[in-house]
């Protein structure tokens, strides 16, 4: 007997084991055991991943970011009890969808800061208030938060903005007008404000 | 650096429900699987680093299996279900309730043994260690259930076993 050579799966072992994979996401959730549920979504700028603590939406990274890493990185800082359980993003992922095909101009959905601390959660917590549309230089939003002189830092918070799209860190630009960096890249920057000019 | 648990399930989820069909049959053995993983979820924070998330898994599903057959056992349920089996576990006969019959007729430990070592993987020291006894123990366990399978299960293939 040779049974421990075949690790292979079926077709039908597949269907079995996604089935159950689903499954356990729902169970988890309803045992109060899934801390960080994921999914990843289709949209125009590429495949975005969305993650959600019982708190609410917690990160949107770009593929760019490398989803794997995104997701050890989520399990390090907030728990190691993180499935792919789509349920939990259902919202997000329409208001992520309705964005991208311009019928949303704001988010509505809880949002869990607790990847960012301090001046730089100071200043993502101020960023929705730069509307659709609009945008803000480094410079005027280190004086919204109260602190003119913190350009580079308002800079860095933008760049570790943990809540990109939902958070809209790309209407903050240079002084001279240039896009800046963006955590999903210069092109991904210029397409959202693209989107939004429209 | 612990790796997110999705990881953990997409890794072993294919090994623990072959280890839960091979133990439990195909009926019950989705029930094992979904609790087996809900309780390591439950745990997972707290095991080691450098643990072996294989064997510790195993561990887990042989409590939740024993869960099932005790429950089983107090009720008069006839013989395992076997007709609904699924046609992969890397048994040979693919589809062949006779090998599920041949499997289910084993004693619960030889059973177990055999799951553990020839479907988990694990080496006997791991598997003494979830049965209780010594290795010796868990390896005759294994090697008489493999003995009961060639005697009951003529079709079963001749080849040594990976050690």
């Amino acid at each position: 007997m040779n049974m421990s050579q075949d690790h292979s799966v079926s077709p039908s072992d597949a269907d079995t084991l996604s089935r159950l994979r689903e499954g356990l996401g729902l169970a988890a959730e309803a045992r109060g055991l899934l801390d960080v549920a994921y999914t990843t979504i289709d949209s125009p700028v590429g495949t975005l991943l969305l993650a959600a603590t019982q708190k609410g939406l917690v990160r949107v990274a770009y593929a760019v970011e490398d989803h794997d890493r995104v997701l050890d990185t989520l399990s390090q800082r907030l728990s190691p009890r993180v499935l792919r359980a789509p349920k939990r993003l259902e919202v997000a992922a329409r208001e992520v969808d309705e964005y991208f095909s311009g019928q949303r101009e704001a988010f509505d959905l809880p949002l869990d800061l607790s990847l960012s601390r301090g001046f730089r959660q100071l200043v993502q917590r101020h960023l929705p208030e730069i509307g659709y549309g609009q945008t803000r230089t480094y410079g005027q939003v280190a004086e919204l938060v109260g602190n003119p002189k913190a350009v580079r830092a308002v800079g860095t918070a933008c760049a570790t903005n943990p809540l990109p799209v939902v958070v809209p860190c790309h209407r903050v630009l240079r002084a001279d007008g240039t896009p800046g960096g963006y955590i999903g890249g210069p092109d991904t920057k210029k397409a959202l404000l693209r989107l939004e000019a429209r | 650096m612990k790796q997110p648990f999705e990881k953990v399930v997409e890794q072993h989820g294919g090994t623990v429900l072959r280890v839960c069909r091979v133990v439990l049959g195909a009926h019950d053995a989705e029930d094992a699987w979904s609790e087996t993983f809900l309780a390591a979820m439950r745990a997972y924070p707290d095991l080691p680093d450098d643990a072996n998330a294989e064997a510790w898994l195993v561990k887990i599903a042989h409590r939740k299996a024993i869960d099932v057959l005790r429950a089983r056992s107090r009720q008069p349920a006839p013989v395992p279900e076997v007709r609904d089996a699924p046609s992969t576990l890397g048994l040979p006969g693919e589809g062949d309730d006779d090998v599920w019959r041949a499997v289910a007729a084993l004693p619960d430990k030889q059973r177990q043994a055999v799951a553990y070592h020839y479907v988990a993987g694990l080496a006997y020291a791991e598997i003494a260690e979830i049965l209780g006894g010594t290795t010796d123990a868990a390896r005759r366990a294994a090697a008489d259930g493999i003995k009961n399978l060639r005697k009951n299960y003529p079709g079963a293939a001749k080849e040594g076993a990976p050690s």
